[in-house]
């Protein structure tokens, strides 16, 4: 991506240092390590513990260089660790290039790395890629002068279900304790013995337990951290690397992701310095299965009798075009937070000009009125340019989140500001109803607020200016006012104000347009130019005026069969914000197609089914929350599917005498190039009021939120990574859990009119009293579904197994 | 012959428990406190640099000097640590130091933290000698009680508290900054500098780190003067200070003298070495000291005279091996126990030492081949001034200098083991019996 300018003048702002490697000048911002000063240079000086994000340590001492002069016409007498040397005014260095002292001091580390490392790279998944075998090679001896016994451990031990370590492979560089400790702030691994039994260990009593454990295996310069899912998978030179996006989650990281034979081996971190610098969480590197599966749909399905049955793809797209004339305009789109920006676009324009209904929504979660105003308002049609970025993150002088747990929402946004907490003593303050383990390690500032509080707390949040970055998530839809209130506190103090949603489709869904009020790049359905402007650029006479029906709305309205057909792709019915009401809808509407990858729990409902590509085998882009765009490249070109969203919409709207206007995913994006800009009228900001947020003394009420590793689609097959989901637990306060029997440990079943769920209790001083935190999807417990309550709601907690 | 002793440190070590405070303060004890406390801090400070103690730890930073570097404008506490854990092999000055006159070193962290502005105060301990841990806390107690620690110390107004603490058995830990993470409870490895300890010790505050010695010999220096102190010595190497005579030498102990005494000289006053032998060999100040040998006899024990021989006077614990000795045997006893204190973090350390017990093995056992002693000291040359701290420095120091000076009877170790050459039961101190092979 390009260098904003902001970037560029904060590194002016910096002084610069001149020095000299190996006879060449270079000037260095002050502060810059040797070693990096020599890469500007081209000049590789080997290396195993140093790490660009990581603290250096100079533990390995493979980087030493010769230090002619200090900069003050003094030498140092002895060779110098590069990677923790600063570049000073005048220096001179030589490095392996130009000392031989440096040279061989070099290839005399290499050879002492080596003695006690087992040479087994025919069987390393390093092997091929392992910067101990390339360093070897370039800096270190063609053979080793040690004839002694090697110090031998068995192999490899677990840290984690995901995470295998190989002591004999180990180099000791500390990378991945440091990574623990000063990245994710997960220091459940550390070093332990002494001397040349010094090795990796795990506390006994406590797993390693991080969201982020696979960086490790990626950071390790050699083969010591393997993963347990690709351990010989492949060699590295049979694979083909992709750089593409992340499909998770909205934080947008870049992924390189291996395959090899047409199956998807391995994903990587991608290197994005503005996004995911160098890291991402577990579930974008370890859930990619999930396509795979017995139940990934490869062709149409049509119902018979009853049951559904494979069809050919003419007669799928016949019934379906039949079932949808019958419908008329009273018909409506619900999409998932899975598409791309392209496909989104898509489907929004099907509904507008082949349907002829505004009836869209993307949101199959909880919803409001306020939120699409909102979403109308403030997010739709704003460039990269005007948002909040996560450098601003890093640069802010306080971080206020709201509705949002970062670390399990949207983890890059969590390390991103446990940097600035490091390294800037970034303050982060939390409007949540308890202090999260993430935002502890954010050192984060509580604000107590029991759910649907939010409103009044923001509205009461003090020592917020132009510096404060608020961040707000997509719970806040369930917050009457939360987000008008939020909206106002930006406009009364100058905080600049960004939107995280869960999903990596959502931001790029606002901006196509699947919303019922909105058109592609914040145009609004109610402006007639808008309609006009836009009606034009798709070449229709029209464009359908009357207000569409939102999510709540179109379910609504299929329940009561007021709405005849439901176009649904990328949703399950538990994602809904009441999943019970939402399988009444799928079950009533009286003409349902679903395009989607797997077979799911609405598919089987379906009248019938459309086979669409997966992610990695297709392209397009996500707006991740920043609004920047992440490309997705296909990976996988051997297809089980050859039809995308887009082209299956485009045959339908074909078969119905209509046009989709586009047919791929470049055309797609090129159309929606040309609705950016828009310069006419925007939606008005929200402005609704709150609601009684007061707790009856003796009520308990409902905390939730979605974890990172729960019960999701996304993580269907990924079983390691299913073993590192957090523990079902019930958190209630010490107070409140006296109040209603409950101990400390046991098991504490939630409850409503609707039904209950068990859970192990466990006492936590943060959450506020008279309040039960749960989460929303632990394995086996959709709360939504089961309880029927949403964040705010009144539930029952007591001692025991549901009865 | 005895005038050449000068007991300061050691003269009470012979008294009636001289560890009571009672002892203490029958010889004198904390009148140095009570003078030091009519001074100001600067004063203290400066009769401490102009006296030139310098470090007895054994790099010889001048004492004063490392106090001044204190900057005066840091907002958090000072820290005064007292390095005593004693571990180097042959060193033995400042646990008998402890055991005999604890208040003697209780009386100079009192007049140092005086003197650097200090209010909390840490003296770390070797954690095996267990009986010098509870001597310094039961001195501390009493000191405590009669009121020289504590809140308003002999009303003037300054506040000490002193905190003895043992280490839990690492070498390393005798390093400045891996004391500093051991003291805080983490895993002793040490640190990255800068920052250095002056600026960003102990819990990030500024934190002067002095060797038992020096701190002890604070309080003759404010009692007796610093031109009281010059007088002793040499001219960069002032005052006096305690060498450890061990090995085969007839009277083995402490002896206190003037810094650049010979060790002809303290031969003499030990004894002799043992009887019918002569000196092969000797370290000036522990296994990190290059060895020396008998034509270093007439060298002042300075810090400037053993640096001019290529060695260092490190902690002056003076070993002293006859003709009857295997070098080879003893430098590989040295490199193992480097390899065994080898904290591991850095790669030279680590994987060096282990690697040089194994080559010294086959030297000792007769089976080293042809070329293995430059393979040797190539790998010293690899291991030394590459690695993190100074510890991989001493590893390799025994082995080139004993290569240095004794290289026959390392290519010996070709052909012939170690115990063949120099039968071992002929350098065993006390009678044992006939052994064939190695580490018996």
């Amino acid at each position: 991506m390009t260098v904003t300018a902001k970037d560029l003048s904060v590194e002016q702002a910096v002084d610069q240092v001149t020095l000299t490697i190996d006879g060449i000048e270079v000037s260095v911002p002050k502060g810059t390590l040797v070693i990096r000063a020599a890469e500007r240079l081209g000049i590789a000086i080997p290396r195993f513990c140093d790490h660009p994000l990581l603290d250096p340590v100079g533990a390995c001492r493979e980087c030493m260089v010769e230090v002619p002069d200090m900069g003050n016409g003094r030498g140092m007498p002895k060779p110098q660790a590069s990677c923790t040397l600063e570049a000073m005014p005048g220096m001179k260095i030589s490095t392996q290039l130009s000392s031989p002292v440096a040279a061989k001091a070099q290839s005399g580390m290499l050879e002492f790395l080596l003695i006690n490392h087992p040479l087994d790279c025919p069987i390393c998944d390093k092997g091929g890629e392992c910067p101990l075998q390339n360093q070897a090679m370039s800096n270190g001896r063609g053979e080793s002068r040690y004839g002694g016994v090697k110090r031998t451990f068995p192999k490899p031990v677990p840290i984690s279900a995901q995470v295998l370590l190989d002591r004999e492979r180990c180099v000791l560089c500390a990378r991945c304790t440091r990574f623990s400790e000063q990245i994710s702030g997960d220091p459940f691994i550390a070093l332990v013995e002494r001397g040349a039994l010094q090795q990796v260990g795990v506390y006994a009593e406590q797993p390693y337990d991080s969201y982020f454990s696979g960086n490790v295996i990626q950071i390790c310069p050699v083969g010591a951290l393997t993963s347990s899912d690709y351990r010989f998978q492949a060699r590295p030179f049979d694979l083909v690397s992709t750089t593409t996006s992340c499909e998770h989650c909205a934080a947008g990281c870049e992924l390189r992701t291996d395959h090899r034979h047409y199956q998807v081996k391995r994903r990587m971190a991608g290197e994005a310095p503005e996004v995911n610098e160098e890291w991402n969480c577990d579930v974008g590197r370890f859930a990619f299965v999930s396509g795979r599966l017995t139940d990934r749909l490869t062709m149409p399905l049509l119902r018979e009798d009853g049951v559904l049955r494979p069809a050919s793809w003419p007669e799928a797209v016949d019934a379906a075009v039949a079932g949808l004339k019958a419908a008329g305009t009273e018909v409506g789109v619900l999409t998932g937070g899975r598409l791309t920006m392209e496909a989104a676009y898509a489907y929004q324009r099907f509904a507008r000009t082949v349907l002829g209904t505004n009836n869209i929504d993307f949101r199959a979660r909880v919803a409001s009125a306020e939120e699409e105003q909102f979403l109308a308002s403030t997010v739709a049609g704003v460039r990269l340019d005007d948002s909040v970025t996560y450098g601003d993150l890093e640069r802010a002088g306080k971080v206020v989140l709201v509705g949002l747990e970062p670390e399990e929402e949207c983890p890059i946004i969590f390390l991103r500001l446990r940097k600035a907490v490091r390294k800037r003593k970034l303050r982060v303050v939390a409007v949540a109803p308890r202090l999260s383990n993430g935002n502890a390690k954010l050192s984060a500032t509580l604000v107590p607020t029991a759910p649907a509080g939010e409103t009044a707390a923001i509205a009461d949040l003090t020592d917020v200016d132009a510096g404060t970055v608020v961040l707000l998530g997509e719970r806040l839809a369930g917050v009457p006012g939360a987000l008008s209130a939020a909206v106002a506190l930006a406009e009364r103090t100058g905080a600049r104000l960004a939107w995280v949603p869960r999903r990596a489709g959502e931001v790029g869904a606002v901006e196509a347009g699947c919303l019922p009020s909105l058109l592609p790049g914040g145009r609004l359905v109610s402006d007639g130019v808008a309609r006009v402007d836009t009606g034009s650029a798709w070449g229709v006479a029209s464009l359908p005026s009357g207000p569409g029906l939102d999510v709540n709305g179109m379910l609504g309205a299929a329940s009561d069969e007021t709405l005849k057909a439901l176009v649904v792709a990328g949703a399950e019915i538990g994602d809904f914000a009441d999943p019970v009401s939402a399988r009444d809808a799928f079950e009533h509407v009286g003409f349902l197609v679903s395009i989607e990858n797997r077979l799911s729990d609405i598919a089987v409902r379906a009248d019938v089914v459309f086979p669409a590509a997966l992610l990695e085998e297709t392209t397009g882009t996500f707006l991740d929350w920043e609004h920047r765009p992440r490309p997705v490249a296909r990976v996988n070109k051997g297809l089980r599917s050859p039809m995308t969203d887009i082209r299956i919409l485009a045959a339908l709207a074909d078969a119905m005498g209509s046009d989709l206007g586009v047919r791929n995913a470049r055309q797609a994006a090129a159309e929606l190039g040309e609705l950016t800009g828009w310069d006419g009228a925007r939606a008005e900001a929200p402005a609704f009021p709150g609601a009684d947020d007061s707790i009856t003394p003796d009520g308990l009420r409902l905390a939730t939120w979605r974890e990172l590793i729960d019960d999701s689609r996304r993580n269907d097959g990924a079983d390691d990574l299913m073993e590192t989901a957090p523990p079902p637990v019930a958190r209630l306060s010490t107070a409140t859990a006296a109040r209603a029997g409950i101990t400390d440990g046991e098991p504490v079943t939630v409850g409503t009119a609707r039904g209950q769920l068990t859970y192990l209790a466990l006492l936590d001083d943060t959450v506020v009293d008279g309040v039960v935190w749960i989460p929303s999807r632990a394995p086996g417990r959709n709360v939504a579904e089961t309880l029927g309550a949403r964040a705010g709601d009144p539930v029952t907690a007591k001692e025991g197994f549901q009865s | 012959m005895t005038d050449l002793l000068t007991p300061v440190l050691t003269k009470n070590w012979g008294d009636e428990k001289s560890w009571t405070l009672r002892a203490y303060e029958k010889s004198g004890g904390y009148d140095a406190l009570r003078k030091a406390l009519t001074m100001t801090p600067d004063e203290v400070t400066g009769v401490v640099k102009d006296s030139g103690l310098r470090g007895r730890g054994g790099a010889g930073f001048p004492t004063g000097m490392k106090w001044s570097f204190v900057p005066k404008d840091n907002p958090n506490p000072k820290y005064l640590v007292v390095n005593g854990d004693e571990s180097e092999p042959g060193t033995c000055k400042d646990i008998p130091l402890m055991l005999a006159s604890p208040h003697t070193l209780v009386e100079g962290v009192i007049i140092s933290s005086y003197a650097i502005g200090v209010h909390t105060a840490f003296i770390y301990i070797r954690g095996e000698v267990l009986h010098v841990v509870r001597r310094m806390q039961q001195a501390v107690a009493e000191a405590r009680e009669a009121g020289y620690l504590g809140t308003n110390i002999l009303d003037s107004g300054f506040d000490l508290e002193i905190v003895v603490h043992a280490g839990a058995g690492a070498y390393i830990c005798g390093e400045e900054t891996a004391l500093l993470d051991s003291l805080e409870g983490l895993r002793g490895q040490p640190r990255l500098r800068p920052p250095f300890p002056a600026v960003a010790g102990l819990y990030a505050s500024p934190t002067v780190i002095n060797n038992v010695e020096s701190i002890a010999s604070v309080p003759s220096i404010i009692a007796r003067g610093k031109d009281w102190f010059g007088s002793m010595g040499t001219e960069k190497s002032k005052g006096f200070t305690i060498y450890s005579l061990s090995g085969h030498v007839a009277n083995p102990g402490q002896f206190e003298a003037p810094l650049g005494i010979t060790l002809r000289e303290l031969l003499e006053l030990a004894g002799g070495v043992r009887e019918g032998h002569e000196l092969k060999f000797f370290t000036p100040g522990g296994s990190s000291t290059p060895i020396l040998t008998a034509e270093h006899l007439d060298l002042p024990l300075d810090y400037e005279g053993m640096a001019g021989a290529g060695s260092m006077l490190g902690t002056k614990a003076l070993q002293i091996f006859d003709e009857t000795t295997s070098v080879v045997r003893t430098t590989l006893r040295w490199v193992e126990f480097y390899k065994h204190e080898s904290c591991g973090k850095c790669t030279p350390c680590r994987e060096g030492t282990w690697w040089l017990v194994q080559l010294l093995r086959d030297f000792e056992a007769g089976t080293a081949r042809e070329g293995d002693i430059e393979t040797m000291l190539d790998l010293c040359d690899n291991i030394g001034g590459r690695s993190f701290c100074a510890l991989a420095d001493g590893a390799v120091a025994c082995v080139t200098s004993a290569v240095k000076y004794f290289r026959s009877e390392f290519e010996a170790g070709y052909r012939t083991p170690a115990w063949e050459l120099l039968p071992y039961e002929l350098s065993a101190r006390f009678s044992v019996p006939a052994t064939t092979g190695a580490h018996v």
